[in-house]
């Protein structure tokens, strides 16, 4: 995928861009994370990248093809998973859904989603109603269904922005063991520079007014990662400390 | 629940003892006063021969039709009208037009389209009953977390797939409500109907019982109305209690 000076501005040409001039290359099976300021388009940009707004100048190319709508090789894992679920469906029917959308017969559905909630921890929760579950277990809800649609790429909004701590480290790490299974393209949004840094193969800086690239930096710490001894590596706290103080800066 | 079924009946209970008491001692003699004796010897009668029950069933045929009329065309031009809002400002001053116009004023026109009968009976009961369901159903389709719209998107469905996966399960509980409250106006409409001009139906035997002076059956018959109205007023309540889970699986 391939983002090539996409900027968006809301109204006329009158109104302040919210992103300019964007650059960048989501790579095949990298793990991209996009860390920046609140209000700086990080959930703007993913939009873009999902095809549910259209930039303004500039292209969006995925896999050969100029990005004009949504696509279920395109998953979207949004940020408020209780809006996100349908509530009159169970979590079993949830991640039935997309096999529903990709067109797979009923007789198949059954062992696909068994299969998916054994792999999302949620075996237990089949049978129960999203507003039953906890915030984590409704978050994995979703990363099951967008799993289940077999996508390309995984654009991920703050996924575990709402989420307590533990839920989310745990999470975190479930997310990188099914991503190097999978060999899964994922682009992760975060406001969260540490787990920016702990989940990705790379991380873009953005700034904020309008929205544009401070800095693209190769992570390259050894995987797999682990919550204790990564984040204590010399280069985790050094990226971290040098990309702490862009967010500073801008 | 007993005990409240007991408070509630004391009151016709003691006005039918007082009514019957003072009509049979004399100093009750009104011509249009029955006693409620005759009364519910007439409805027992009315019942048993059939003609009670048989009005009935036209009444709630015409009811019914009325209001499948209604559901259909109400939840699908509100479904148009809740999704796009170029269609809604256009449609909109048209319907808040013909909105006010009261049902049972169409009776001549649908006279003369129809002539007597079921038809015209179901369509003045349509009208009716169309709006309350239309303008819930567009607040409901309005309503609609955007973000179920986007997961619609995101996995490409197609119209018809949005609709029944996604739009209409959402919009459900709300629609709901605009069908109860047409539910109510069908029965008043198809009797008004009834006794405005279309002879079938609880209506027309009303008025045939008035102008022939079977007072009492007049009364018989207001009363079995009432019956009916409790009915459905009572089967309306406990599906609005169940409503909770049907409507998003909130319950519990």
């Amino acid at each position: 995928m391939s983002v090539q000076k996409v900027g968006l501005t809301f109204g006329t040409s009158r109104g302040r861009p919210i992103l300019n001039d964007v650059n960048f290359d989501v790579l095949e099976g990298e793990f991209l994370c996009i860390v920046g300021p609140s209000g700086c388009g990080k959930t703007t940009l993913l939009r873009l990248l999902a095809g549910l707004l259209q930039p303004t100048s500039g292209a969006i190319v995925f896999q050969g093809h100029r990005v004009s709508g949504p696509s279920r090789s395109r998953a979207i894992v949004f940020q408020d998973y209780p809006n996100a679920l349908l509530p009159w469906r169970t979590v079993a029917g949830n991640v039935a859904l997309s096999l529903e959308a990709c067109g797979i017969a009923r007789a198949q559905r059954g062992a696909a989603v068994d299969a998916l909630l054994a792999k999302m921890g949620l075996q237990n929760a089949a049978d129960q109603f999203p507003s039953q579950l906890s915030g984590g277990m409704q978050q994995r809800v979703q990363i099951a269904r967008c799993l289940a649609q077999q996508p390309k790429i995984m654009l991920m909004d703050e996924p575990f922005g709402a989420l307590d701590a533990i839920t989310r480290q745990s999470l975190q790490d479930e997310l990188l063991a099914i991503a190097s299974e999978r060999r899964m393209t994922v682009v992760f949004i975060t406001h969260d520079l540490e787990e920016a840094i702990y989940l990705g193969d790379r991380v873009i800086v953005l700034g904020a007014n309008p929205g544009h690239i401070v800095e693209l930096v190769d992570v390259g710490l050894p995987r797999p990662r682990n919550q204790l001894t990564t984040r204590e590596d010399f280069k985790f706290l050094s990226l971290r400390h040098r990309l702490f103080g862009m967010l500073q800066g801008h | 629940m007993v005990q409240r079924f007991i408070r509630g009946i004391i009151v016709p209970a003691l006005a039918i003892a007082v009514w019957e008491a003072a009509s049979r001692t004399g100093i009750l003699k009104l011509e249009f006063l029955s006693r409620p004796s005759d009364i519910l010897a007439a409805g027992i009668d009315g019942l048993r021969d059939g003609s009670i029950l048989l009005a009935t069933a036209q009444t709630f045929e015409a009811a019914a039709l009325g209001l499948a009329i209604a559901v259909v065309a109400g939840v699908l031009a509100g479904t148009i009208l809740g999704l796009s809002r170029p269609i809604e400002r256009t449609v909109g001053p048209t319907i808040e037009a013909l909105r006010p116009i009261p049902a049972v004023a169409f009776i001549p026109l649908t006279l003369l389209l129809f002539g007597f009968g079921l038809p015209m009976e179901g369509t003045v009961v349509a009208y009716a009953c169309v709006w309350p369901i239309l303008i819930a159903t567009v607040a409901a389709v309005r309503g609609i977390e955007p973000r179920l719209l986007e997961v619609a998107q995101a996995l490409e469905l197609s119209f018809a797939e949005r609709m029944r996966k996604i739009i209409l399960p959402a919009a459900l509980g709300r629609i709901n409500v605009g069908v109860r409250v047409a539910v109510g106006f069908a029965l008043v409409v198809a009797v008004t109907v009834e006794i405005v001009v279309n002879p079938r139906g609880l209506g027309y035997s009303l008025i045939v019982a008035q102008q022939s002076l079977r007072i009492d059956l007049m009364y018989a018959q207001l009363l079995w109305l009432s019956i009916l109205g409790y009915t459905v007023n009572a089967l309306l309540r406990t599906v609005r209690t169940s409503e909770p889970d049907l409507q998003a699986g909130r319950a519990a």
